[in-house]
């Protein structure tokens, strides 16, 4: 099945969204020839040119809201629970405007993938400051400077609950590869934070070159390890910013136990059985 | 007697609802049709709590304000209500701690005596009741046993301490009629959503609506349904979305404050064209209002509620049989349009306690899925997006697309429209032939229809207010010269929504204290009218 869809690619040449695009679409036919069907993939995402996605890959896709990524990928995947569930968000999407399900979907360790497009940058809407923006950061909603200090997300999902937390870089092809298959492969909610570069509103090219490094000789079942890793950049201050996967354990996911609690239903027609609960109202 | 009330009050946690609860069952059994006004504050102990249960032959959703018997477990009950008690009424009491004229027993002194808990107290005075009301005991014994199985040994023991202490002071005789179980809205609403083949239900928890989530929750077991609480309203419907796109038939029930939250979601489905059922329970507001008081407000909200034009479908049930046949009817034309479907309730209906007769309601099977891909199907893709999108779901910004697809969804709207015709979506009660009618909506129904009884009015209810039941709302007000509007808000909110439709009310009865009409005060109020 051709990956590819009829619309037309409007990001700016450069962008670090086609990173994501290409790995996306090289893992799911990697997927597909190990026998996971592209019938049972939804793509889920929100509003931003993150999102775009859903138009460029010719897989099951619903087109959320700006924030409202994560509900409904929950709601799909307690309804079909063999789907594979990928969602795209961006720092404003999941990390401003639907905050509250990032924490949650943590917190149940349901069994989706989010990928963030975080480009520290609103850059739909041209070019406002973000919840990952470092301070000083001056954009077309701060133009003297941004006063807050940025949110470290992996932090944050690891005080929520999530059990498998990496991030990776736009222009890290092979890494963000690897990462997104093994994210996909993860039985639990998985964020990947993507470095993405956004070459017009907020090019971080050189800066991200100087600092990344891949981590070596860390050991992602250590929670503790893993926070220090974590903390070693915390998106303000210059530091070495280590792409990988920081955080890994298995635990419960939400939906497998969800359904372990669902119970068929009881012998009878529902109508028969609507007259046995009335029953227990005379 | 053959129609009589019971108040019984306390403060909250008392058990009075369960007590209340205990005697309409009781009443039930010995073949009366029975109602319950269910008035209690946003709090879990202390405050005033009280219920009205209702009893007659025939069948009734309303209550009165006087009543034949005043139960009072605090001080406070007696104050509040004693103007309430019919001249030849009498009052019960715990002699312990009220002061009052009529039927005391020393309650504290026997719970005390029988090492029984506090909470028994109201077993005692209902025991007093069914002796003071000619009761015989069996009658009174099995309702204890039916409702109070856990600590059944000793509420029997106080119960008949309470039965024993006091004397006959009136006959209430049996009536030959089989009984029929007592349902709030919210549960036969339940019911009917069940009934027509509801997979999924995701809610925030918020009166008068959270108790459809327990019900559920309850029921799940049985009926296989998938529960959920998240993190809040947004995340209720987008999740619930997310089930309807995978082909499960999903409800979502809030009140007013939460469906603020829940806009945006609505004006996805209507673009997406996602089916889904959205129960709105209308409570007193503005913001957080009266939390467990009543209300008509939100008819021009939901019916406006979301950004964009889509077609919804909106009903206003105004009693369990209509909340049942109407919420299955809600879930399958939802699927049937792929539209968002509104179930409006309010506090009255939803927390009220009725008879439930399911054999009286039309049978409602459950429609079919959608001839429609749904993902996970061999070779579908199948792509819903909250941008205009063209068939295929990717997004576009084309001017012929957009006007088709915005043409696209009108078109569903005029369908649905004459769908409705195939169902009564306005109903008429009453003198035919009056030329004055009352007109109402939703829980108004039941005390409408009884005071139109005593004027010979004839009663006009549309079910269905959007779309509006244009033609049948014309036949139902044919002949008719004086229209009278009776409403919970201080606008007229359905007054205003007919006059957009080209008609007009001639005086408007509004009530906007948070407490519904009792019967007595709106044959106050038509009086006026005469
Ligand atoms: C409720 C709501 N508020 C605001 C917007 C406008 N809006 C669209 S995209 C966006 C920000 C996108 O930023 P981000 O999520 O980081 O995505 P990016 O474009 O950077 O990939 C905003 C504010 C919207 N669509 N919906
Ligand atoms: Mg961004």
């Amino acid at each position: 099945m051709a990956l590819e869809t009829q619309a037309r690619n409007n990001w700016c040449p450069g962008c670090g969204n086609f990173a994501i695009l290409n790995a996306v679409k090289a893992v799911l036919a990697e997927l597909q020839g190990e026998g996971t069907s592209p019938d049972d993939v939804v793509l889920v995402g929100g509003i931003g040119q993150h999102a775009k996605m859903l138009d460029y890959v010719n897989v099951n896709s619903f087109y959320s809201l700006h924030g409202r990524a994560l509900p409904p990928a929950e709601g799909i995947k307690l309804a079909k629970p063999e789907t594979k569930v990928i969602v795209f968000s961006g720092d404003g999407d999941a990390y401003g405007e639907g905050m509250e399900h990032l924490v949650f979907a943590a917190k149940r360790n349901i069994d989706i993938t989010l990928i963030v497009h975080d480009n520290r940058v609103y850059a739909l809407t041209t070019g406002q400051v973000t919840p990952t923006s470092p301070q000083g950061f001056r954009s077309r909603s701060t133009p003297g400077g941004n006063l807050e200090k940025p949110i470290n997300p992996l932090e944050l999902v690891l005080a929520a609950g999530a059990t498998h937390i990496a991030r990776g870089y736009s222009a890290n092809l092979p890494l963000l590869k690897k990462q997104v298959k093994e994210a996909i492969l993860h039985k639990g909610f998985s964020l990947i934070d993507v470095l993405q570069v956004c070459v017009t509103f907020s090019n971080l090219y050189d800066h991200y070159n100087k600092h990344v490094y891949e981590l070596k000789d860390h050991d992602p079942a250590d929670r503790e390890a893993a926070l220090k890793k974590i903390r070693e950049w915390d998106y303000n201050l210059e530091a070495p910013i280590a792409l990988g996967t920081f955080y890994k354990t298995l635990e419960p996911a939400f939906d497998a136990e969800f359904l372990k609690a669902l119970k068929p239903a009881a012998a009878g027609s529902r109508p028969e059985l609507i007259k046995e609960v009335l029953k227990n109202y005379v | 007697m053959d129609n009589f009330s019971i108040l019984i009050g306390g403060q909250a946690g008392y058990g009075i609802d369960k007590a209340g609860l205990i005697l309409a069952r009781l009443f039930n059994q010995l073949g009366y049709r029975v109602y319950i006004y269910r008035d209690y504050p946003s709090l879990i102990r202390g405050g005033h709590t009280f219920s009205i249960v209702r009893a007659s032959k025939e069948r009734i959703c309303a209550h009165r304000n006087k009543v034949d018997f005043l139960l009072a477990l605090n001080q406070e009950t007696i104050d509040l209500h004693k103007n309430k008690l019919k001249a030849k009424g009498i009052a019960i009491y715990d002699s312990d701690v009220v002061k009052a004229d009529g039927l005391g027993l020393p309650i504290g002194q026997i719970i005390k005596e029988e090492n029984a808990p506090e909470i028994s107290r109201n077993t005692c005075l209902i025991g007093a009741f069914a002796k003071a009301a000619g009761i015989d005991w069996p009658a009174f014994e099995a309702a204890i046993k039916q409702n109070m199985p856990k600590e059944l040994e000793i509420n029997l023991k106080v119960g008949k301490r309470g039965f024993d202490g006091a004397r006959e002071t009136v006959k209430i005789e049996k009536v030959n009629q089989p009984p029929l179980p007592i349902l709030t809205g919210n549960e036969a609403l339940s019911l009917g959503l069940i009934a027509a083949g509801l997979q999924a239900y995701v809610a925030y928890p918020m009166t008068p609506s959270s108790a459809i989530l327990s019900f559920m929750a309850e029921a799940a077991d049985k009926f296989s349904l998938k529960v959920l609480q998240p993190e809040g309203e947004i995340g209720v419907i987008m999740t619930a979305l997310g089930f309807s796109y995978a082909g499960t038939k999903a409800a979502v029930g809030t009140s007013g404050g939460g469906f603020c939250l829940m806009t945006e979601g609505v004006s996805f489905a209507g673009m997406a064209e996602l089916p889904i059922v959205i129960i709105v329970g209308q409570r007193t507001g503005p913001s957080t209002g009266l939390p467990t008081y009543t209300g008509q407000t939100e008819l021009h909200f939901v019916l406006n509620a979301g950004q964009g034009e889509f077609p919804r479908l909106m009903v206003a049930p105004g009693d369990p049989e209509e909340a049942y046949y109407w919420g299955a009817l809600a879930l399958n034309l939802a699927w049937q349009f792929q539209i968002p479907a509104f179930i409006l309730t309010d506090k009255t209906m939803a927390e009220g306690g009725f008879n439930f007769d399911l054999n009286s309601i039309k049978e409602v099977k459950e429609a079919a899925l959608p001839k429609r891909a749904f993902p996970g199907d061999k070779g579908a893709v199948v792509k819903i997006n909250s941008y205009e999108h063209d068939g295929s779901g990717l997004t576009t910004e084309d001017a012929a697309i957009t006007k088709q697809m915005a043409e696209k969804r009108l078109r569903k709207g005029n369908d649905l429209a004459e769908e409705l015709e195939k169902y009564e979506s306005v109903k008429v009660y009453g003198n035919n032939n009056a030329s004055t009618a009352i007109l109402c909506w939703g829980s108004n129904k039941g005390v409408c229809v009884e005071a139109a009884r005593k004027f010979g009015y004839k009663v006009i209810q549309p079910l269905v207010l959007s779309p509006f039941p244009v033609k049948q709302f014309e036949a139902a007000i044919k002949g008719v010269k004086k229209l009278i509007c009776v409403e919970n808000n201080s606008t007229g909110q359905l007054a205003q929504l007919i006059k957009l439709n080209g008609y007009s009310a001639d005086q408007l009865i509004l009530k906007y204290d948070g407490r519904p009409f009792d019967l007595d005060e709106l044959e106050g109020e038509l009086k006026k009218w005469l």
